[in-house]
């Protein structure tokens, strides 16, 4: 990565992370080594499928709002993103 | 010598077409008196309006007189619902059913006075419900607007999710499920579009909106309604909410109209109602209804801006002329009884439409008074087309 490219720093549960900007939250959570964003009413782990907006898997905590879609929203500097474990 | 039995062409005492709510009630019923079914159904059980409604189950009063079929047939019927889900805990599981109770909301001094005399025909009949004031209805549904008059709790009221139930009713009666549509009718048998024909003692026409192939021109018309889901918000809301201006504008029969009506399901997403566009069966969403519907919820709701919705459909509700369904004899299809046209209702009505329905054609004592609901009443003043 250039230095030129600014790169911003987020919290997944609490943690921090530094990521490019105009980076999405999919692909942070990527990068913080989630493999997972949330678990389905029974119990079952999901993580982003689409990519694209479509298939609503990817869906995390972002800043205190839920079901906020990570594939779809691009990190600010701050941003609070809670993921279910 | 023993005689061989005779040979049968016979499927099934009971040919049932239609494997929604109310086909399922009927098959069930039918097997109850012993009878074996056969059930017709070209799509998923459950999958027509059936699917499309809210699962509401309530009580319907008579505060208008003009209401007094309605209201008990509706309490009939939610009797044999009680029945049903209290006879194993299995069955309200599957049913996912809460005993949510219904908040029939006041947002003014003419609808205030409208629900405390509603609430005073609930005591006289015993049934529980009571005035809630503006300050218990914030306390009980904290996400309602401030401003509103206060509410009537009917606490009895629930509600459940309908295609599963009629899933489970058509294996209470194991019923033989035919994967066809059925196209003719002679009497003793019903001709399939795959070219089979099944043979029954008689046949039982639920197919909701799609009899009216099968009957005089205009005894059934549409009323299309769109839905809208929420993601899952767990805890927000606890009771089904209608307002009650709903009632006022579900009976206008020249406008679209919209009303707020929502439903917590119990996984806490939100069910938002809803719309009516008479004579409308397409089932395209239409966006500007379905904003002026939104809009009508966040009016009610304003907290509902910060959820976000998963998904949102229509359904079209089965109506018939005069607003009663149409259940007992067809009126020029020998051995065929129909059991239609329940509007927005269906789901609450479907068990005493099946018992109705089966005292009729089997002959027995019925337990409420069928002559609302005889399908011939439209023949009578009118000239009757027999549709090809």
């Amino acid at each position: 990565m250039s230095l030129s490219q600014p790169e911003f720093q987020v919290f997944i549960n609490g943690r921090a992370l530094q990521v490019p900007a105009h980076c999405n939250v999919a692909a942070s959570l990527q990068r913080a080594g989630l493999s997972h964003s949330r678990r389905s009413e029974t119990g079952q782990p999901r993580a982003a499928f689409c990519g694209m907006g479509q298939c609503q898997e990817c869906r995390v905590r972002i800043d205190g709002h839920d079901h906020r879609l990570a594939c779809m929203t691009l990190v600010v500097d701050g941003m609070q993103i809670e993921t279910q474990t | 010598m023993a005689a061989s039995p005779l040979p049968t062409r016979r499927h099934a005492d009971v040919i049932v077409i239609g494997g929604g709510i109310i086909g399922a009630a009927c098959a069930r019923e039918y097997a109850r008196q012993g009878l074996s079914v056969a059930v017709v159904e070209p799509g998923p059980i459950g999958g027509g309006a059936t699917a499309a409604s809210m699962g509401h189950l309530l009580t319907v009063d008579a505060l208008d007189p003009a209401d007094q079929t309605e209201s008990d047939f509706s309490r009939r019927s939610l009797q044999l619902w009680q029945d049903w889900l209290q006879a194993q805990e299995a069955h309200r599981e599957l049913a996912e059913y809460s005993r949510c109770g219904t908040l029939w909301l006041a947002a003014d001094a003419e609808e205030l006075d409208l629900a405390e005399r509603k609430c005073a025909w609930f005591g006289g009949q015993g049934l529980a419900a009571e005035m809630l004031k503006p300050e218990a209805l914030f306390e009980a549904e904290p996400l309602l607007r401030r401003d509103l008059w206060g509410a009537l709790r009917v606490p009895g009221d629930g509600r459940v999710y309908p295609p599963r139930v009629a899933g489970r009713w058509l294996q209470e009666a194991q019923a033989k499920l035919f994967r066809a549509r059925a196209v003719g009718f002679d009497g003793a048998s019903v001709r399939l579009d795959n070219g089979r024909e099944l043979w029954g003692a008689m046949t039982v026409i639920c197919t909701g909106l799609a009899a009216q192939q099968h009957l005089p021109a205009g005894w059934l018309l549409p009323k299309k309604g769109h839905l809208a889901i929420t993601q899952r918000h767990p805890g927000r809301v606890q009771h089904q909410l209608v307002e009650l201006g709903y009632l006022k504008r579900a009976h206008l029969v020249d406008q679209d109209t919209v009303s707020f009506n929502l439903q917590p399901r119990p996984g806490g997403q939100l069910l938002i109602g809803s719309s009516r566009q008479i004579g409308r069966e397409d089932r395209e969403l239409d966006p500007a209804l379905l904003k002026q519907m939104l809009r009508q919820a966040l009016h009610y709701m304003p907290g509902l801006g910060e959820l976000s919705l998963l998904r949102c459909w229509t359904g079209v509700r089965p109506a018939s002329r005069d607003g009663q369904p149409l259940i007992g004899a067809h009126p020029l299809l020998r051995r065929c009884w129909l059991a239609t046209g329940h509007e927005g209702l269906g789901i609450t009505t479907a068990l005493a439409t099946a018992e109705l329905l089966v005292q009729l054609s089997l002959g027995q004592p019925c337990s409420l008074d069928p002559s609302p609901f005889r399908p011939e009443r439209f023949s009578e003043s009118q000239h009757v087309v027999v549709p090809a």
